[in-house]
């Protein structure tokens, strides 16, 4: 049994945000209410802080199996329990691709055994992620996916998307895709602008997001399913997304801190801001922050792609594409967005928790009966942030170095403490 | 107080002083071209470590030239005998250079940005000659010190460049050091390769696709090559491209008549240039590969020369010494 | 470096009278001026050398050649220094093959300057015969060279300095032994 006492509580689901208590019991939220009185238990003194339901990320990469290099799911998830989150959602590009069941029992049982977060597995559309044939969709359902992408790439046959999203709207699962038109990508490695001019990068132009937005859009029109727009970082592909919702469609889509923090200007010749999609234009940020305020934007997902330092550290043009983030990812909505006074507090932890559940078809609340996943945040709590001190196995990061305000100061899940901040280290 | 070369990656990162000295330090290795015997001992004992990963005959043999007038001794590294091809990483080849030793670095390679990855990671100067489609240094100064020997001046010029911009570092470098210096840039080639963001690149700079109005009132016109190993993007028929942006004599006509022209080289004759043009009065090749040899031995001299950046300075003790 | 002056060396009155001497003994000892040439070398060898072609053609009548050496190329301490000096052109218009070369300084001191501007020299051609000319020879020879035509000699020890000053270049003429204050 476990109290959490003296905090603030807020969770989206009811709206509340008053001074509660919280009473875990095992694996579940035994009680919410005012001042209660346990005799024997564990308390957790959250004064000054925020209780908030268990922080979900929507879209990250474990690297296991196949990439252990870079990432495995203990290293992974002990980094993502660090960053607030109580579960997180792993892309299927390992090596096997996630795309039949026995991999996906795989992730699942090695998580049951290593991982300090939940771990919910997206499977692959796609047999190998190739974009051919449809993958054991039902089987890995079966197994524990939670949704389906081909992330890394798109699903480019507009023929296939339409086949995966009608399988998957009878499966009642979200259809996640990676938005990118191949032809106008074309090796490109930033977006497309005065500054690739002046580095002279090959640059990528937005519309190779958009249009494959679009098309998605439509797709998901013509069969009715959930779609959810990855990683967006367009304006483009936002406005697709927003006449998509108008017209009553299923259509939901997550950005991540990267792109609503930095954007095409910061890119320079160092390998930490090369990720896919690049990071764009001022207008689209802007753009992006704007949906996350106004609920266009159902949720705010890391993206965190961990490339074991060997790999980035080459030409610019080399390297893989990618960048870590469960770990700053609180802080930036903090800074960027809620400190900023682009949205409130409320909204932010909307976005990293009942925001991220709906894509699932899930619910994320703080009642009597819900799982015990709590996070509980400090939105003052000053910091630096250090690649080398990280759980994760790779350093590659924009932000190393960072000082913020604000961050994760206890990670429950299950009833279980799986990230405390050490008193040592709140300095 | 002017700031002191550690390595010249771009003109992008050298003020309007450190080019005008470069280009005045540049005059007596002009000079020196001249001289019967052109060896000097001036960086004898110092090492130059050539590290061209792309194919390049005649910058290397212009840096080459360069080191060994200068008495340096140079290492060659290309890419079609080194482990780079074998798919030794740039991280090991640098690595690899370290462990040798040079004085100096003087490389060319086809990613955007690798002469500054050496640099980072090194306590060597580096001199870019070439990294993809960003940046050649040393190719800009040697054309500024060719126009401001004929017209006496680099301020306020109107310089016109042809070809295809977007994939041509020699134009960035070109844009980036006339922008500098106050000249009205036009740039003109084929729209595909002349993308409306080059604008943003400087002060005064315009995309112009007819050729007939790119060239009116020009005074420098810069022709650049048609590539065939950095293809164009689309690739366009040579017929197509002769008609609409060859330089010939008829369209020479329509610059100021005292207008230079410059090539990068090597030159295509009958493709973007007129074979005429190109052996004309106006044409100012030859000169470019003069300056081209004098450019990269005063960059040579001021880069590898001298003792380590961090090591005491000498008192001067000897005043009088020849001063 | 600050320095204290000891004592006045030569006024610009002595300055002138020692180039008069000069002029002349450059003339004589050179059997014959058809191929003599003055070659100043920089910086203040330069005014010098000039000063003495001036000189002879108005006493003789004989248009001397001369040039300028810059010898940063060749200085032999390149190595030590952590800023590489700042390098300027030669200005020399006549060939160097076979011509009877008087070199022109202000102070001979170690000789490595001498040894530089003969390098320098022999980049450009073969002189038949190269002559050291000099305002003041100080004494301290580091390497085997001589001045054939000097000014004035005299004894310095190593904390000194001679300063020449000329009116082309510094604004004032004389020459003047400074002491250095550590």
């Amino acid at each position: 049994m476990l109290l959490i006492k003296n905090g603030r509580v807020l969770d989206p689901s009811s709206r509340t945000d008053a001074a509660l208590d919280m009473l875990l019991d095992g694996e579940r939220i035994a009680q919410v209410g005012a001042n209660i009185a346990a005799e024997g238990v564990e308390i957790f003194d959250a004064k000054g802080l925020i209780v908030a339901p268990g922080f979900i990320d929507l879209h990250c990469h474990l690297r296991e199996p196949g990439q252990e290099m870079s990432e495995t799911i203990e290293t992974g998830t002990r980094a993502a329990a660090r960053g607030g989150f109580t579960a997180v959602c792993c892309m299927p590009n390992t090596l096997p691709v996630n795309d039949n069941a026995s991999v996906t029992r795989g992730i699942v049982e090695r998580a049951a055994a290593v991982a300090s977060v939940r771990v919910w597995p997206i499977g692959a559309a796609s047999v190998g992620s190739k974009g051919e044939a449809l993958a054991e969709i039902a089987a890995m359902k079966d197994a524990g996916i939670v949704g389906v992408s081909d992330d890394g790439r798109p699903v480019a046959s507009a023929r296939l998307m339409r086949q995966v999203m009608d399988y998957c709207r009878a499966l009642d699962l979200p259809v996640i895709d990676h938005c990118e038109d191949a032809s106008l990508f074309a090796g490109g490695v930033m977006r497309e602008g005065p500054t690739s001019m002046r580095l002279g990068l090959k640059g990528i132009p937005a519309e190779s997001e958009s249009i494959c937005a679009g098309r998605d859009v439509e797709i998901a029109g013509l069969t009715g399913a959930r779609l959810h727009i990855a990683h967006m970082s367009s304006l483009g592909a936002l406005e697709y997304v927003r006449h998509a919702k108008k017209s009553g469609l299923h259509v939901t889509c997550e950005v991540t801190p990267h792109h609503f923090t930095l954007t095409d200007e910061d890119v320079r010749y160092d390998t930490n801001y090369k990720m896919n999609p690049p990071l764009a234009s001022r207008a689209d940020r802007d753009a992006l922050i704007q949906g996350l305020a106004d609920g266009s934007v159902d949720s705010i997902a890391t993206d965190h792609a961990p490339h074991h330092p060997g790999s980035k550290d080459v030409e610019f043009d080399r390297a893989p594409f990618g960048i870590t983030g469960f770990e700053t990812a609180l802080a930036l909505g903090l800074s960027g967005l809620v400190h900023a006074g682009k949205i409130s507090l409320m909204r932010m932890v909307e976005l990293f928790t009942s925001g991220p559940a709906r894509v699932l078809g899930k619910e994320r609340k703080l009642a009597a009966g819900e799982p015990a996943d709590v996070t509980i945040f400090s939105t003052e709590q000053a910091w630096t942030f250090r690649a080398a001190d990280s759980p994760s196995k790779s350093r590659n990061t924009p932000f190393d170095g960072r000082s913020f305000r604000g961050a994760a100061m206890a990670t429950i899940v299950g009833g279980r403490i799986v990230y405390r901040r050490e008193a040592a280290a709140r300095a | 107080m002017l700031q002191r070369l550690e390595h010249v990656l771009g003109i992008e990162n050298l003020t309007r002083e450190q080019i005008t000295f470069i280009l005045d330090q540049s005059k007596p290795f002009q000079e020196f071209q001249r001289h019967p015997l052109k060896k000097l001992a001036t960086l004898r004992g110092k090492t130059v470590a050539l590290a061209f990963f792309e194919p390049s005959t005649r910058t290397r043999i212009s840096f080459a030239t360069a080191a060994a007038r200068l008495g340096a001794d140079t290492m060659n590294l290309q890419a079609e005998s080194s482990s780079l091809k074998k798919g030794e990483s740039l991280l090991d080849t640098v690595r690899t250079l370290e462990a040798m030793r040079p004085d100096g670095i003087v490389i060319r390679h086809s990613s955007s940005g690798a002469p500054h990855f050496v640099a980072e990671r090194l306590e060597v100067p580096v001199l870019n000659a070439g990294d993809g489609t960003h940046e050649h240094p040393t190719q800009a100064l040697l054309d500024a010190l060719t126009i401001r020997d004929r017209k006496g001046k680099l301020e306020g010029l109107n310089v016109a460049i042809l070809g295809d911009i977007l994939h041509s570092r020699v134009a960035r470098s070109d844009i980036q050091l006339f922008g500098k210096f106050g000249a009205r840039i036009t740039l003109c080639g084929p729209a595909m390769w002349v993308p409306r963001e080059l604008e943003s690149l400087g002060p005064n700079i315009r995309r112009e696709p007819r050729i007939e109005r790119a060239l009116d009132e020009a005074d420098v016109i810069i022709v650049l090559r048609v590539q065939t190993e950095r293809m164009h993007e689309p690739a366009l028929a040579a017929e197509e491209f002769i008609l609409g942006y060859q330089l010939t004599s008829e369209r020479l006509r329509l610059a100021r008549p005292e207008a230079l022209v410059l090539h990068p080289g090597p030159m295509i004759r009958g493709l973007e240039i007129d074979p005429v043009v190109a052996d004309g009065a106006q044409s100012c090749v030859l000169e470019q590969v003069t300056n081209g040899l004098a450019v990269r031995m005063a960059l040579l001299y001021h880069l590898v020369g001298g003792a380590p950046v961090d090591a005491p300075h000498p008192a001067k003790e000897r005043s009088n010494a020849a001063d | 470096m600050r320095v204290v002056e000891k004592r006045q060396l030569l006024s610009a009155e002595e300055i002138g009278r020692t180039l008069q001497r000069l002029a002349h003994e450059i003339v004589e000892k050179s059997g014959g001026t058809k191929d003599l040439a003055l070659i100043g070398v920089r910086r203040r060898g330069v005014p010098l050398s000039q000063r003495l072609a001036s000189i002879i053609r108005t006493s003789s009548s004989v248009n001397v050649p001369v040039g300028t050496l810059d010898i940063t190329l060749y200085r032999d301490d390149l190595s030590t220094v952590a800023h590489q000096p700042v390098v300027q052109s030669n200005e020399i218009e006549f060939p160097v093959d076979d011509r009877d070369i008087v070199l022109v300084d202000d102070v001979l001191y170690t000789g490595r300057t001498v040894r530089a501007a003969m390098n320098g020299l022999f980049d450009l051609g073969r002189p038949r015969r190269i002559r050291l000319c000099v305002l003041i020879d100080r004494g301290h020879r580091e390497l085997p060279v001589e001045a054939t035509f000097v000014g004035s000699t005299i004894q310095t020890s190593d904390t000194e300095i001679v300063e020449v000053r000329l009116q082309e270049i510094d604004g004032e003429e004389r020459v003047m032994l400074v002491d250095r204050i550590s």
